[in-house]
């Protein structure tokens, strides 16, 4: 399909704070994550000719956004600028889980003290533990739980088998929920019946 | 997995795959009758979509002045 100059500007414009929002938490730099967020709409009114239904424009868009990221990170890696990927401490027989560390059985009818954690953590403290991440956890996790995107989709993106995705992913989430524990801790956070540890 | 009744463990062990919509019709069916008959499952299953929801969430933001600037500049020259 041909999309007109104004239903273009009209899609980006609906979808901006989202588009920015992902580019902010892929790059956690306000300059890169402008720029990625120019280069994608730049790369995708060049490429408009591949959208292919109205409908269809915020995952083509968001396509774009992860390619154009990726791209870049894979030339900073040439250039010795990336982290390296390693996974090497991760425990995978007690992968940490905020739940476990809360969850009371007995509870289950007048209490939930993880529902309760989770009321208490402030949109920072989950930004803050997102941002901690690992690159390379850092950036399932932004596709799987931020962009929606299914595990097929994330593996065609990253080029790596979906196998890894899903391994990668829930290392991730261990490793994010872990953080979060830590953070909410720092900040003195209660949670009522919660287990003593 | 079998579309027959599971057990916790059974749940538990694809659970994270049922909240990302990843089972096939019959496993996914197999989890929700699972979860409509266990409270502690289904606290987890509550407990790891509300923190997925949270993190969605996150992409909600206002866009800073500058970069809606230089977005509207941009696409002005198309």
């Amino acid at each position: 399909m041909s999309i007109t100059k104004e239903a273009f500007e009209t899609q980006v414009m609906a979808i901006l704070g989202r588009l920015h929002g992902v580019a902010a938490r892929l790059t956690r730099n306000d300059a890169d994550a402008e720029d990625l967020v120019a280069d994608t709409i730049v790369r995708a009114w060049r490429a408009r000719e591949s959208l292919m239904a109205p409908s269809a424009f915020p995952a083509w868009i968001f396509r774009i956004l992860n390619n154009t990221f990726i791209s870049d990170r894979r030339r900073a890696s040439v250039r010795g600028l990336t982290e390296p990927i390693e996974d090497t401490e991760f425990d995978d027989r007690q992968p940490f889980s905020i739940f476990e560390r809360l969850h009371q059985p007995f509870l289950l009818w007048f209490a939930n003290p993880e529902q309760e954690f989770l009321d208490k953590l402030l949109r920072d403290d989950v930004d803050k533990a997102l941002a901690a991440l690992p690159e390379h956890y850092r950036v399932v996790v932004i596709m799987a739980d931020m962009e929606d995107l299914k595990y097929a989709e994330i593996a065609e993106t990253l080029k790596i088998p979906i196998g890894t995705v899903r391994s990668r992913l829930a290392r991730a989430r261990a490793a994010l929920q872990k953080t979060l524990w830590t953070l909410a801790q720092e900040r003195g956070i209660e949670v009522s019946h919660a287990p003593k540890h | 997995m079998a579309v027959n009744d599971i057990d916790c463990a059974q749940a538990l062990k694809r659970l994270i795959e049922f909240i990302d919509r990843e089972l096939a019709d019959a496993d996914r069916e197999a989890i929700e009758r699972h979860l409509q008959t266990c409270r502690s499952c289904l606290s987890r299953a509550e407990f790891e979509r509300a923190l997925k929801g949270k993190l969605r969430g996150l992409s909600q933001g206002d866009v800073p002045s500058k970069t809606l600037d230089r977005i509207t500049a941009l696409m002005q020259e198309f």
